[in-house]
């Protein structure tokens, strides 16, 4: 093994590991500002990548067809989210975490079944525009070109959120609401707009993960059963609420798998799983600082 | 929380005796498949019983109870297949195996509290799964293994039945007086004042731990009854969606009631076989029960019901 193909196969994991931080980041924010453990957040990315392969099949040539999927399908899938946050959901956050976990649990098995009889059981996939397919090299390293363009992904996704929770008044408000929900309401503040925003973010940053990993994958039924989980310990690692934890448990993710890969291919998913472990009992609370 | 209500002993006595002659008589009336669905509503509420005492007893986030329930099945399916042991001493096997996963596991979850021991338990776990779903040569990957050899008396369905009736009876018998025991009693003491409990010298952990391992135990003996009446595994039997689903088993039936998780597998597995020979789209159904359920039933099916009745008799107190 040369050093070269080491560093592709890093970076192979580093581009994985974005889309694990869009879709953890989405995850942690719900997490933060709502104090609600979403479990069909994994359904809410499905979705997102199975609309993307409708609209790239509907819109037929592959270039515009996945530009069209990234813009729109993400959109969907945030409006999904809305309505259930609006009927549901807001009637629910004074219970206990089991309770909204359990909750969360049946819009999971119903999006399932939704999932189920709209797009069947069968496999589908996205063929990236002619572009986009093929290695592109830097530096004597080899990496596809579209794993290139998710590297370039993760950090636009990070800048965002920064923007949004610092340099916006919503945002701002968010943040705030994290911290104390009762103090902004006493300021005047409508907490359950704020909340409904938050989630609706939250639900995008899902279905964003599952249409940029759309065009890598076999977009299927059970893709959502990974996802969430990993998402979850990810999230759970980086300090609960925290963007930034949800990229540094999400490279830590990534970066093991690419590293398990070379060492035991086999067994290369339990390395990710083995360095939540050491985490968890080394720093109980995460990494970095938990917004609870 | 509150604290699970003492009705009369003799009474609820009376009644499991009662039920428990209702089930061993019933294979001699009941045709082929009622006996075979009511043989896995006995395993899954044994699983559901067992994880409630960590759930409902402990008040720990136990996030990934499907695990013990994997192992305990795995374990006498690996023994027999693999490594040509007696079935009875896999039988024997199981429960222990799971015990002492239980062990491992809870060792490193009691460190943490709330969330983050349910999110170490499903890593711990998952990393478990994984385990099973990739090594081919021993667990047969997500194949998993199949038509294992089993003692002819186990080849009937109405056989199986009989085990399983007598160990979940004994089961649910002994988890009955662990409840009551003082360990019982102590753990819902730390359940619902953990600080209070460590101030005045209970050992908190050993006794949450011990629970664990306890739950683990029994979750494993649900599991080798699987294997008992299935005679297959397979890695969903410790995958995380099944510890949720027994999750919503417990919350059905009720956690605050010793029987409701019982009560709450049953309706699951009926409802499952019911709704599943009309659609498979049954998952649907269960989701929009369990969402109804935490809307207008949140303390679970037995949980309300016991509430009306007490509230029925506390009126009838009222006005006589």
């Amino acid at each position: 093994m040369d050093l070269s193909a080491l560093a592709s196969q890093l970076l192979v994991g580093l581009s994985r590991a974005m889309i694990l931080f869009i879709v953890s980041a989405g995850l942690s924010f719900v997490l933060g500002v709502l104090r609600v453990p979403n479990v069909f957040h994994g359904s809410l990315y499905m979705i997102g990548a199975f609309v993307a392969f409708t609209i790239a099949a509907w819109a037929g040539e592959p270039a515009l067809g996945l530009a069209l999927a990234i813009a729109a399908a993400p959109l969907v899938v945030a409006l999904v989210g809305l309505v259930v946050e609006r009927t549901l959901l807001s009637h629910l956050y004074q219970r206990e975490h089991l309770m909204l976990i359990l909750f969360t649990f049946g819009v999971m098995l119903i999006l399932n079944d939704v999932v189920k009889l709209v797009w069947g059981a069968d496999y589908r996939s996205i063929l990236p525009p002619a572009a986009l397919q093929g290695m592109a090299s830097a530096f004597g390293l080899a990496l596809p070109r579209y794993n290139a363009l998710l590297l370039g992904a993760g950090p636009v996704v990070a800048v965002a959120m920064w923007l949004f929770t610092h340099r916006t008044r919503v945002g701002t408000i968010a943040r705030a609401a994290a911290v104390d929900r009762e103090m902004v309401g006493v300021l005047g503040i409508d907490v359950s707009r704020v909340f409904a925003l938050a989630f609706v973010v939250g639900c995008y940053l899902a279905g964003l993960g599952g249409a940029l990993v759309a065009p890598t994958t076999s977009i299927s039924l059970g893709m959502d059963h990974t996802i969430i989980i990993e998402a979850f310990l990810i999230v759970t690692i980086g300090g609960l609420g925290n963007i930034w934890g949800a990229l540094v448990g999400s490279l830590l993710f990534g970066v093991t798998q690419s590293v398990g890969l070379l060492v035991w291919p086999q067994f290369a998913v339990v390395f990710p799983y083995l360095a939540t472990v050491i985490v968890l009992l080394a720093r109980p609370t995460g990494l970095l600082r938990s917004v609870w | 929380m509150t604290v699970p209500v003492r009705r009369p002993a003799r009474a609820s006595a009376g009644a499991a005796v009662a039920l428990l002659a209702a089930l061993a008589l019933f294979p001699v009336v009941g045709p082929a498949f009622a006996v075979y669905v009511l043989a896995l509503i006995l395993v899954t509420g044994l699983l559901a019983l067992s994880l409630n005492l960590v759930l409902g007893y402990g008040g720990l986030y136990q996030f990934h109870h499907a695990v013990f329930y994997g192992v305990g099945a795995y374990t006498l399916a690996v023994a027999v297949t693999r490594g040509g042991w007696p079935a009875w001493l896999g039988f024997l096997a199981g429960p222990l195996a799971a015990a002492l996963a239980g062990l491992l596991i809870g060792w490193f979850c009691v460190r943490l509290t709330r969330l983050y021991f349910g999110m170490l338990q499903i890593s711990l776990g998952s990393l478990l799964w994984i385990v099973v779903l990739r090594w081919y040569p021993v667990t047969g990957g997500d194949n998993g293994i199949h038509d294992i050899p089993l003692p002819a008396v186990l080849q009937s369905v109405v056989g199986a039945y009989y085990l399983i009736l007598a160990v979940v009876a004994l089961s649910a018998g002994v988890l009955y007086l662990i409840v009551r025991s003082p360990f019982g009693i102590t753990l819902q003491a730390i359940r619902d004042n953990a600080q209070r409990c460590q101030t005045v010298g209970v050992d908190v952990r050993a006794h949450q731990i011990g629970a664990i391992v306890i739950a683990a135990f029994f979750a494993g003996t649900a599991g080798v009854l699987y294997v008992a009446l299935e005679r297959s595994v397979f890695p969903n039997l410790l995958f995380w969606v099944l510890s949720l689903e027994i999750f919503v088993m417990c919350l059905l039936g009720g956690w605050f009631t010793f029987a409701g998780p019982m009560l709450g597998a049953a309706l699951m597995v009926a409802l499952r076989t019911v709704i599943g020979r009309y659609t498979d789209l049954w998952t649907m159904f269960v989701g929009i029960i369990l969402i109804l359920l935490i809307f207008f039933m949140p303390e679970g099916v037995a949980g309300t019901a016991l509430a009306r009745l007490r509230a029925r008799g506390a009126g009838a107190g009222g006005r006589g």
